[in-house]
């Protein structure tokens, strides 16, 4: 296998190619995005439970001062983003759809930028238990688009040893920089991050991965790792979904994570380069989340680039401030091109694990406006699939209506919604939004 | 700024590659058009009737049959183009023209429209056409022309015209005035398989040969093959594998006896193997989906192939073979699904 391993290249079989884009935004620095006279903070920005309000309407807020608490474990408290008072706690409408309670933050003009909450301590002297504590303390969520909360992450099941931490620079979406910018411009808050998260985790090693499009971000990192320093960092292949943990775990380690199973079941944790930097940045200084890096971008906007978003800040403020051009029919997607989420409105606001909004323009959407033909069998969905299922059958059988067999026979369950196969697919099947309903049906039946 | 957008609403992925059936089929097309061109300068204005015919008559019973089944007209997705032409290439040249419109209404009928049209169809549409011709017509279908007669670009072969509903003429004679050169109106497999006569490897190679309308030339359908499998409009892994079967299949025969028995070169450039190979057991609707049953599937078409020419009463095998592995690729693909991703046992690779 000696061979074998030298010419492998780190990389993961099947997957796609598709257009990049990112030289629209790749080379503009991060820009701070003013305030938005109005913050609309939804209580429910993470995965598990929402969080319970702290504050009542007509308080004043600082920015930074903790405006919610965690409810339970599997949940993450919310911060002001800015300087200001609490208009209402109301239903807003969501980025999914339904309305979702949400703190109204009236933010006072020319409030400042500086964070005024914070508690500095000495990391050095924290326990690992102390590390968890103050990742939940912060609100942190994985920012990488999965809004899980981080500190559950940090403490995987007992019966799994974790030995590796797998960070995750590859930003594998078209359109996306938000990842490569911060990596260039903070790798020291991202390395400060890697090393608070291997004490907590207590991990002897950890694994950066990075797209080889992005070698000035590997090279960036490189120069600042001393030649012994336990943190790695490696170029992987260009190919989407590169960013899907369980490829980019196969890639680093060759590691398979077994299906149904999460990482720690090979001995391995995976964190994305936005939530570290934003660990390596806040957990010294007692602060927590309250503003992201999105990328801004796609035909459709005037002046794209790389934000850094106060969290709750409405989209029409950020697209006003990045100038579209409106006469045009868009498709606005929040996240990238291929996972991301279709909004319908412009009042939802910038959450935490929002990536990106994407404005594509209708003469893209035209090229997918063609007819949904019949399945030919080219087997384009059977060679692109990251997680080596058959799309093609699968597609049949949810045409058929026969969802049972999918998950049961056919692995339904293992599609984690990459899109390759709707995106190769040559008779244009909305084949990812039939495997959608056929898991939510098969969900439902459950219940 | 105004930002009143219109704001259109999908569900990911929001982005999508270009390549649509059309262009897919109407590839295909470009690859068979050097071959049909090919065929039409070998055997002459007869061919280009029979190709006419049979592309025109699968077109227009495709039409016919979306009007009466009350579907949209499917016409412009090119698919069936590839069945008129592929069905006339198959045929003998000298082919009575109005048995090959049968042929071609079959093909459209009970090879496609029955099953629902395309990507529904269990076997390639174009070889049943074949297949229900070699039924209904065995003399018709196995009366050869020679190549390059010296009068085929300003006379039909005298069969080509014959009335609908009656039998072709004889050609014995009209091949035996018409010979003015070397080329025997004998296939070479035929030559090989009840005289032992073989046909030089060049000859196979470059078309110079008695046959099938388009199955005479191994060089042209070949660069055709290697167009859309760089296209990847083509799984290069099925004609791989069919000639790759029927190379290993023959090989110990050849080697136990060389003289009756073919060598494995001639197999593969002989008769209809190559067109079979490249265009038609590739056809994507009726090969298995996965990537194993791929070559399960087309190691099968290539070994029955030769036992069928070795063993059998037909001096050809290919159509039967691709009809047979086209049956039976649904089996082979629900025996060969994917390995899903981490599932248990897979041993972790490096």
């Amino acid at each position: 296998m000696g061979i074998l391993n030298l010419l492998r290249r780190n990389t993961f079989e099947r997957g796609i190619h598709p257009q990049q884009h990112k030289e629209l935004t790749c080379s503009l620095p991060i820009r701070r995005l003013p305030f938005a006279p109005t913050l609309i903070v939804p209580l429910s920005q993470h995965a598990g439970a929402p969080a319970i309000p702290l504050v009542k309407p007509g308080q004043e807020v600082v920015r930074g001062e903790p405006v919610a608490r965690a409810n339970g474990f599997v949940s993450a408290p919310l911060h002001a983003p800015a300087t200001g008072r609490v208009e209402s706690i109301q239903l807003m409408t969501s980025a999914r759809g339904p309305k979702t309670e949400s703190i109204i933050i009236h933010v006072y003009q020319g409030s400042s930028q500086e964070v005024l909450y914070s508690v500095p301590r000495n990391i050095d002297t924290m326990t690992p238990e102390e590390i968890i504590q103050a990742v939940q303390d912060a609100g942190m969520v994985g920012l990488g688009g999965a809004a899980f909360p981080t500190h559950v992450k940090m403490k995987p099941p007992p019966e799994h040893k974790v030995d590796t931490l797998v960070v995750n620079g590859c930003e594998c979406e078209p359109y996306l920089t938000c990842d490569h910018r911060l990596m260039l411009e903070q790798t020291d808050d991202l390395l400060s991050g890697i090393r608070i998260v291997m004490r907590a985790l207590g991990v002897e090693r950890t694994m950066i991965g990075i797209e080889d499009n992005k070698m000035d971000a590997v090279d960036a990192i490189a120069r600042q790792l001393a030649a012994n320093s336990p943190i790695s960092v490696h170029a992987v292949q260009t190919k989407y979904p590169q960013g899907a943990e369980k490829m980019l775990i196969e890639s680093l380690l060759g590691r398979r994570v077994p299906s149904g199973s999460f990482p720690s079941a090979v001995g391995v944790s995976v964190f994305n380069v936005s939530t570290l930097a934003q660990i390596g940045a806040l957990l010294p200084m007692g602060q927590g989340v309250i503003e992201r890096v999105v990328t801004v971008t796609g035909p459709g906007v005037q002046h794209p680039g790389n934000y850094l978003v106060p969290v709750g800040t409405p989209l029409r403020f950020l697209l006003e401030f990045a100038g579209s051009a409106p006469q045009q029919a868009h498709e606005l997607i929040l996240g990238g091109p291929m996972m991301g989420m279709s909004v319908a409105s412009l009042d939802v606001p910038v959450t935490k694990a929002v990536s990106g909004l994407v404005l594509l323009e209708a003469s893209d959407a035209d090229l997918r406006e063609v007819k949904v033909q019949p399945c030919i069998r080219c087997a384009y969905c059977v060679e692109a699939c990251p997680m080596h299922l058959n799309p093609s059958t699968l597609g049949l059988l949810a045409a058929k209506g026969d969802y049972e067999r999918m998950a049961k026979q056919f692995h339904l369950d293992d599609c984690f919604e990459c899109g390759c196969c709707s995106y190769v697919c040559p008779s244009n099947i909305p084949l990812v939004q039939y495997f959608r309903i056929a898991k939510t049906i098969n969900r439902e039946k459950a219940a | 700024m105004d930002t009143k957008l219109k704001i259109e609403l999908r569900t990911s992925p929001h982005l999508k590659q270009t390549v649509t059936v059309e262009q897919i089929m109407r590839n295909v097309v470009y690859a068979l058009l050097p071959v049909c061109a090919f065929a039409v300068y070998a055997f002459g204005i007869s061919v280009l009737a029979l190709l006419t015919v049979t592309t025109l008559t699968c077109v227009l019973g495709e039409y016919l049959f979306c009007r009466l089944s009350d579907k949209p007209n499917t016409v412009n997705d090119w698919s069936i183009v590839i069945t008129g032409l592929l069905l006339g290439l198959t045929l003998p040249p000298g082919f009575p023209l109005w048995m090959a419109a049968v042929a071609a209404v079959v093909a459209v009928g009970l090879g496609k429209a029955l099953f629902g049209g395309l990507g529904y169809n269990v076997m390639n549409p174009a070889l049943v056409g074949r297949a229900f011709v070699q039924a209904a017509f065995p003399v018709a279908i196995t009366t050869w022309t020679p190549a390059f007669l010296n009068g085929r670009f300003t006379e039909f072969i005298p069969s080509t015209l014959t009335a609908p509903f009656m039998q072709p003429p004889a050609l014995g004679d009209w091949i035996e005035q018409a010979q003015v050169d070397a080329f025997s109106g004998a296939t070479p497999l035929a030559l090989k398989k009840f005289e032992q006569i073989s046909t030089p490897v060049g000859d196979l190679f470059t078309g110079m040969t008695a046959g099938s309308a388009g199955e005479t030339s191994a060089l042209i359908i070949l660069a055709g093959g290697l167009y859309l499998a760089a296209r990847r409009m083509m799984d290069w892994r099925i004609p791989v594998g069919v000639l790759l079967g029927a190379a290993l299949t023959s090989l110990p025969f050849w080697l136990a006896d060389s003289v009756r028995y073919p060598d494995p070169l001639f197999v593969l450039l002989s008769g209809g193997l190559m067109l079979g190979a490249v265009f038609m057991a590739s056809d994507m609707v009726a090969s298995p989906v996965t990537p194993r049953g791929v070559w399960i599937y087309s190691l099968f078409i290539g070994v029955l192939t030769v036992i069928i020419r070795l063993f059998g009463g037909l001096t050809e095998g290919v159509m039967y073979a691709i009809l047979l592995g086209n049956a039976i690729s649904p089996l082979i693909a629900s025996v060969t699904q994917p390995r899903v991703f981490g599932a248990a046992g897979k041993e972790p690779r490096a």
